[in-house]
């Protein structure tokens, strides 16, 4: 196999409305620099992500998905976050045994306050991506650039 | 002075401790049993060592007054750990002093019946090199 | 085929800094059905407003994309824009290049880049945006104030002087929170009661406002304009509505062994009990864990002396559930506990005393009747060590991170109190930093050293070490003097840390209001709405925000009280259109959507379908109701057969996110 040298993932976060995305703000407000592989989209809340939007990213190329969401009990619709907790496990387990490794997708609870939690977060899941190199398993190869 | 921040960084590195950290309200000096002996006192360690100022401490007789009984570093509310960076300036100190090491065999003329054999351990243990 | 319009903002130099935004716009005005891609200054400005106004009419937009700071900052600006402009607000989608570009990257080609392919996933979502019209919800007006110390005390009578109705929970026996323990406030010395008690007083007698008492909230659902909240009236085995308060039963009470909660256990007080005697309101409670009537049956003194007959041994827990439109939250705080500083012996000697303590010690209603008096052997002290910061300032191992606020100046306070009525005392504070920001408070603590002698000595207390004669060595280091000082103390007096109440975390839960690591309540913006919490509907007041002092306090208060009545005072409120909605051809009334939903919004109903061999036949389907619907979404993923979605959020839209990143 073939190994880019200058392998730059692409990384999409799912951010929910009400923490992490007001977190990654923070995160920007602070000047807390993370690398520009990470592009984030904004849902109402964790539980907005569908399993097809993974499986969609993984199919058009993209190398990581991390998936946001408030810190359990402080959802801002009190449920969503244990829902997305509990598909996330499945979906990952089951995404596992398809070949991409569990290392590619992740779960973290970053709050509003947590500005500097969410650019950790995301140097290291930009680092331990880069070390796993690119997703060939379920991209399609219909939809390379 | 390049000498100066050298110093300071080894003395950090040794230390681990973080002077950076230190909100200046004196506990450590308030809280320390060996105060009076001292000439620099546990807080001036660890602002001194801030600015780099670090030859007047390796001078300083302070440096072996410390009793290392972490009493400064179980209470400072900042956790600075200035008994920790004393230590680090006593090993600077040892460090500074280069070729005066006593060579092991010397040992034995220097010993009378009194000494502790403890202080025997620790001699070697500071000289045998 | 949609029309859109890219609008790219420099920011100053926020954005135009790091990312070219020449280059940005001229990249996304490549995309497919973008009609005009500019770059502008400050798009938020007036004009940068009409310029978006003017393109939507010059070039008959159907979408607009911004490239400008966070969605979170200026979405409303920009859609009230385009409004007004005539294109359906909800038809503009925000790139945010500013949180989550240029301020986080250095490099200009790798900002610019990702500028450029998040413009994309703007473009490609606002090619599948539809037009949404808001619905509107009424407004409860009547307002929720969860706690009832100074702070909400304040917030409702502010809130009822505008003629809405006001409930106060509080789950003491009485209101009045903290300030009813102070003695005198600084920088003024009123004395506290004196100030506090008529607000009291006014709260029982306005007609608009209703107490609960020993009261707490059980559960809270709902949204702005509309909670619905369970409130628990603990049993208080008193009738509220028959007690006078003569304070009989409190008298003759057999068991009177019980530590007084509100002398900080300094004396005792009866099982059954009246705080204090400017009790609001003035009721009785009787303490179920040390009533012999209730735990061994057998007593009934305190029913047999009641004339009113008003005490009743079998009451229960009561739950009531009322309406609100807008809810405040006014927890307040605690002193943290200290005896986990060994070094201040706090827990070793009954000398070494909380500045809580020290005030009802001072205080005429207080278990010494305001005589200052060590605690162990009731002498008068004539040495008086005060320790700041014990617990404020420091690793979050060792205590709170932040400073108090609000122990600078009481300490300021009981020393200068002390030296005037104890001239013979010697009075030294130890400090770190004096922290006296407020209208005259530095000329208050400066009194204190130059008029009434305290000794104000820069460096902290290592150690308090009890003696044999009962008096307390303190070990203390004066940086000033660089010296090490031992004074020895009669009375040790700690400025321990406040913590917001423990009240405060399963409170936020139910509230779904955010709070930051130290358990203080989140407000919507640091700056620009600082009672607002980012909950909708749910404001703050007092110290459950951060640690505050009285005049701050009521001033949060009364600006709380102002966010609540322009909220109240409205009919009806816009409600967000971007709710969940069920493609009926597609549902098969599973129920799984409504059984994942947090707040009911969805139904079944029975409709008449035409089926393709135009035979009628009645199929059951989910109905959302939008007004109740907040938009999570957790049904759109539960759905197996894809019939709901989310308005604003599609699957669709956040797809086309997707691929548009990914490509």
């Amino acid at each position: 196999m073939q190994v880019n040298e200058q392998f730059t993932p692409t990384i999409v976060a799912f951010c929910c409305n009400w923490c992490s995305y007001a977190g990654a703000d923070l995160s920007g407000t602070n000047r807390l620099q993370y690398p520009a592989n990470v592009k984030i989209i904004r849902v109402p809340c964790s539980c907005r992500v569908n399993p097809m939007f993974i499986l969609r990213a993984f199919q058009r190329g993209a190398d990581g998905v991390i998936i946001c969401g408030c810190h359990p009990g402080d959802c801002h619709y009190t449920t969503g976050n244990y829902y997305a907790r509990r598909r996330t496990t499945l979906l990952f387990s089951m995404l596992d045994y398809l070949g991409i490794e569990r290392n590619r997708t992740r779960v973290e609870w970053v709050s509003a306050a947590e500005g500097a939690k969410f650019a950790a977060t995301m140097n290291d899941f930009v680092a331990q991506i880069t070390e796993l190199g690119p997703n060939r398993r379920l991209e399609d190869l219909r939809c390379r650039k | 002075m390049e000498n100066k921040t050298g110093m300071k960084e080894q003395i950090l590195r040794m230390s681990g401790a973080a002077v950076q950290k230190c909100m200046r309200c004196g506990k450590c000096s308030g809280t320390c049993p060996s105060y009076d002996e001292m000439e620099y006192h546990p807080h001036e360690f660890v602002y001194m060592v801030e600015k780099g100022d670090v030859e007047k401490l390796l001078k300083s007789e302070s440096v072996y007054k410390c009793l290392t009984c972490f009493a400064c570093v179980e209470r400072c509310p900042r956790g600075v750990e200035p008994a920790k960076v004393i230590e680090a300036v006593r090993l600077e100190a040892i460090r500074e002093q280069g070729r005066n090491h006593l060579k092991p065999d010397q040992i034995p003329e220097l010993l009378d019946e009194e000494t502790p054999g403890q202080l025997l351990m620790m001699a070697l243990r500071k000289y045998a090199k | 085929m949609q029309r859109i319009g890219v609008f790219v903002c420099h920011c100053g130099t926020n954005i135009a800094g790091t990312v070219d935004v020449k280059a940005v716009a001229e990249a996304l005005g490549r995309e497919p059905s973008v009609v005009t891609s500019v770059d502008y200054q400050y798009m938020c400005s007036e004009s940068g407003q009409n310029l978006i106004k003017d393109a939507i009419r010059d070039y008959k937009l159907t979408g607009v994309v911004v490239c400008s700071c966070s969605p979170r900052m200026h979405e409303n600006t920009f859609r009230k824009a385009a409004a007004a402009a005539g294109l359906n607000p909800y038809m503009v989608e925000i790139a945010n290049i500013r949180e989550q570009c240029s301020w986080i990257h250095k490099d200009v080609a790798e900002a610019t880049e990702k500028a450029i392919i998040l413009g994309r996933a703007a473009i490609a979502k606002v090619q599948l945006n539809a037009p949404l019209v808001a619905g509107e919800s009424p407004v409860i007006k009547r307002a929720l104030v969860i706690g009832g110390g100074i702070a909400g005390i304040q917030t409702a009578l502010d809130i009822a002087d505008a003629g809405f109705e006001v409930d106060i929970v509080e789950k003491q026996p009485t209101i009045g929170g903290k300030m009813t323990q102070l003695d005198k406030t600084f920088p003024t010395l009123d004395c506290a009661a004196c100030i506090l008690t008529p607000k009291m007083v006014e709260c029982a007698q306005n007609e608009l406002i209703n107490i609960y008492s020993y009261s707490e909230v059980d559960a809270v659902s709902g949204f702005v304009g509309n909670f619905s909240v369970k409130i628990r009236k603990k049993a208080r085995y008193v009738d509220e509505t028959k007690c006078t308060g003569c304070g009989l039963c409190t008298e003759k009470c057999p068991q009177k062994k019980v530590p007084n909660e509100f002398n900080l256990g300094m004396d005792n007080r009866r099982a059954v009990y009246i705080p204090f005697a400017q009790a609001v309101p003035k009721v009785a409670t009787i303490d179920a864990d040390y009533c012999t009537m209730l735990k061994t049956g057998k007593c009934g003194v305190c029913s047999k002396v009641c004339t009113a007959g008003a005490i009743n041994y079998k009451q229960t827990d009561e739950i009531v559930e009322r309406q609100y439109g807008a809810i405040v939250v006014a927890t307040g705080f605690n002193p943290i506990k200290v005896d986990k500083y060994d070094e201040y012996a706090y827990g070793q000697s009954k000398d070494v005393i909380t500045s809580l303590e020290f005030e009802r010690l001072t205080n005429a209603a207080g278990p010494t009747s305001g005589k200052l008096l060590r605690p162990s052997d009731g002498k008068h002290p004539h040495k008086i060590v005060f320790i700041q910061c014990v617990g404020s300032r420091c690793t979050p191992e060792k205590g709170k991170s932040y400073c108090s606020k609000i122990c600078c100046m009481y300490t300021a306070k009981h020393a200068m109190l002390t030296r005037e009525k104890y001239p013979d005392t010697e009075v030294y504070v130890f400090y770190i930093d004096v922290r006296t920001p407020g209208k005259n408070f530095d000329e208050f603590y400066r009194r204190a050293t130059e008029e009434y002698g305290v000794h104000y000595i820069k460096g902290m207390v290592g150690k308090v070490s009890p003696k044999a004669d009962g008096t307390l060595e303190v070990q203390a280091s004066d940086l000033i003097m660089n010296e090490q000082l031992r004074i020895d103390a009669d009375l040790v007096v700690l400025a321990a840390a406040i913590e917001p109440d423990k009240s405060a975390r399963p409170l936020a839960t139910m509230l779904t209001a955010s709070m930051d690591t130290n358990d203080f309540f989140t407000e919507a913006h640091p700056k620009l709405r600082p009672v607002e919490s980012p909950t909708a509907g749910i404001f703050l007041s007092g110290a459950c925000q951060g640690p505050k002092d009285i005049p701050e306090t009521v001033s949060q208060a009364g600006a709380a009280a102002a966010k609540v009545i322009g909220l109240l005072a409205k009919n009806k409120l816009t409600c967000n259109p971007c709710v969940a909605h069920s493609d009926e051809l597609l549902c098969n009334g599973c129920s799984q959507c409504a059984n994942v939903c947090p707040y009911g919004a969805i139904t079944y109903i029975e409709k008449e379908f035409v089926m393709p061999d135009r035979s009628k036949k009645i199929r059951r389907v989910a109905s959302v109701n939008p007004a109740v619907c907040q938009g999570c979404g957790a049904c759109t993923v539960t759905c197996p057969s894809g019939a709901m979605d989310l308005h604003g959020f599609s699957n669709r839209q956040i797809m086309a996110e997707v691929d548009a990143i990914c490509k």
